[in-house]
């Protein structure tokens, strides 16, 4: 190899030897910088090889001193031509906007976002049910194979971890229950708090949560991977309607599935408490199902269980609608995927604490 | 006397024996293939005939089952990662569709592989080149802060092909460099390959199923089929030979259009 880059520098004339490449360049550009005279030409007959971070060298030095440039064969000459061709102003990144005005820049944008999302979501409620309406009327339309591969990987597909998830929550609550009524020597309303807390809130909650983690994002992602690869809009040529093939088989399944789930995680639940119950509490299974019986009114199953159909609803409707509006590229896909899941787990518990204010309301407490 | 930073040697690509499989089905076997140093190599073949993954051996993102590839006369497999580092500054990649950093601007991309390797280049330095490069490629300048899916598909091959040339490479591999492109565009892109090419010495590694291309720019053509290379040479040494395949994709409707549209150019070209 031969020498790094190198200059001297005499009677107006500078002379570069060695390798003025990008490689061999070391501390050239700025030792340069450091020379007080401007030369009137540029000799290139010493240098080796040069590529185009020596010619920009070359070039800039000659442009701003208005230097000849001698020694270069008719390649180099042809390299430095293309470069002083090439001497554009080019901005690196976009200008930084005050960063007050971006803040508010950013709230407003969020702002719309949000907007245009609930907007959206309400208009295509409204799709879903005019859809639903064409199924009413002509039920041969109904898709049964979709329905039923839908009702499979909601529901049946979900069963073992959200079984695992609800027993261990009946176990948590037994247990920090039972530490804390312990003070006053109250364990044995553990089973109240265990019984009532499954089956009112948290087994329909964690389900909604779960189930929008494993199935609203799957239809977000699936609509939008669809959508990306101009299936959908095939379906439409072809005449099929993507609301009756793909959308009404999800938010119907859905819809079923949550409540028959929410009740099933609830019944789990209440098993991993009784069993908490049975083995650090000593009380056996027998008195622990007595006392359910008297301590949990039928009310908090219906609460449950109008709760439950709702939040599918909400789960599937905006994992489909976010999985529609999916366009460009795939980065857009995980977007509308990860907003499908956040907003769906949003509006559940928005929707969660109404209920628990109108029940209460009409006194089932 | 100042002379361009080519690489050294005749030969600056070297694969022999190279064999490559996926499972049962055996992509290359046996494959050599020279590339010589200055030239723009075309490789054509039919789909599924491992043109891609050719070139992902060659530059070292696929391990070969068997075979030896050398590149600017160094050997490339199994070699230590300091040691093919080395090799690789020396050459650069265009992918298909671009394949720009998404999260940086363009002037940022270019500027990428220069960071990663010459750590010392001060900054203002290191925008004038990512200038000069962004505008060498064609790109206008108001390309340089924008992000790569606010360009449009052409103007991102450029903003690629930038990038790979950021380091000065003496070598650089092509991915079908002008699939997806207008006819216009591609004609401009192959325009821009071929200056590029001349001004800075390049050896150019082409993968492409554009007739045009081929006529265009490419000195030597390879064709890969029945897992190797079967012939490597200038068109009308390829046009001689009696492969069917090679017939087919030369004397094809679209080859005698493409060639025809070449001997036209040509004449334009004397005439002018």
């Amino acid at each position: 190899m031969s020498a790094p880059a190198d200059f001297e520098f005499d009677d107006g004339t500078l002379r570069f030897s060695g390798e003025l490449t990008l490689a061999r360049i070391g501390d050239l550009p700025q030792r340069l910088a450091a020379i007080a005279q401007a030369p009137a030409q540029i000799d290139l007959d010493g240098v080796d090889r040069i590529d185009t971070v020596g010619a920009w060298l070359v070039h800039r030095i000659a442009r701003e001193h208005d230097a000849r440039v001698i020694g270069a064969d008719e390649d180099v000459c042809h390299l430095l031509e293309q470069i002083a061709a090439a001497d554009k102003p080019l901005k690196i990144r976009p200008d930084p906007s005050p960063p007050f005005v971006r803040v508010l820049r950013e709230m407003g944008d969020a702002t719309a976002v949000a907007g245009h999302s609930l907007v959206g979501l309400l208009g295509f409620f409204g799709a879903t049910v005019i859809g639903l309406w064409g199924l009413v009327t002509h039920p041969r339309r109904f898709r049964f194979n979709a329905m039923a591969r839908q009702f499979e990987v909601v529901g049946v597909t979900a069963l073992g971890i959200i079984g695992l998830m609800s027993f261990l929550i009946g176990i948590v609550i037994a247990q920090q229950g039972a530490v804390q009524l312990r003070q006053f020597g109250a364990e044995v309303f553990a089973i109240n708090l265990i019984g009532r807390i499954t089956i009112r809130e948290l087994g329909v909650l964690m389900t909604a949560i779960m189930v929008a983690g494993r199935s609203g994002s799957a239809f977000a992602a699936q609509l939008g991977s669809m959508k990306l690869a101009e299936e959908i809009d095939a379906m439409r040529t072809i005449g099929v309607s993507p609301m009756e093939a793909l959308i009404l088989p999800r938010v119907i399944s859905t819809v079923f599935l949550m409540p028959l789930l929410g009740f099933y995680a609830a019944v789990v639940a209440i098993v991993g408490g009784g069993i908490f119950c049975w083995v650090d509490l000593d009380i056996p299974p027998i008195t622990f199902v007595q006392r359910l019986q008297e301590v949990v009114p039928l009310t908090d199953l219906w609460v449950g269980l109008i709760k439950a159909p709702v939040f599918g609803l909400i789960i599937a409707m905006s994992g489909c609608y976010q999985g529609m509006q999916v366009e460009g590229n795939a980065e857009e896909v995980g977007l509308r995927t990860t907003a499908s899941v956040v907003q769906a787990i949003f509006l559940v518990i928005v929707l969660d604490s109404v209920f628990a204010v109108f029940f209460s309301s009409i006194g089932w407490i | 006397m100042a002379r361009l930073n080519t690489a050294e040697g005749d030969t600056v690509i070297h694969v022999s024996g190279l064999r490559n499989s996926f499972g049962d089905q055996v992509v290359h076997d046996g494959l050599d293939l020279d590339v010589r140093r200055g030239e723009i190599l075309g490789v054509v073949g039919g789909s599924g005939t491992g043109k891609s993954v050719l070139m992902r051996s060659i530059i070292g993102l696929q391990t070969p089952l068997e075979g030896d590839v050398e590149v600017f006369g160094e050997p490339m497999i199994g070699r230590e990662e300091y040691e093919a580092k080395q090799v690789r500054r020396r050459w650069g990649v265009l992918f298909q569709g671009g394949a720009l950093f998404s999260t940086l601007t363009v002037a940022e991309n270019v500027q990428v592989p220069i960071r990663e390797y010459y750590p010392q280049i001060d900054a203002q330095l290191l925008d004038e080149i990512a200038a000069y490069k962004v505008a060498m490629t064609g790109l206008p300048p108001e390309a340089g802060p924008k992000y790569p899916s606010e360009l449009s598909g052409g103007m991102r091959k450029r903003a690629g092909l930038a990038r790979a040339l950021s380091l000065d490479p003496q070598l650089l591999f092509l991915d079908e460099p002008t699939a997806g492109l207008d006819p216009i565009g591609a004609a401009a892109f192959d325009a821009l390959i071929h200056a590029l090419q001349r001004t800075l010495g390049l050896t150019v590694f082409l993968i492409t199923h554009d007739l045009d291309t081929l006529y265009a720019i490419c000195d030597r053509v390879a064709v890969l089929a029945d897992q190797r290379v079967i012939a490597v040479g200038t068109i009308p040494e390829l046009l001689a030979l009696d492969h069917p395949w090679i017939q087919e994709y030369f004397n094809g409707p679209r080859g005698r259009v493409a060639s025809d549209a070449a001997r036209r150019e040509a004449a334009k070209d004397s005439r002018a």
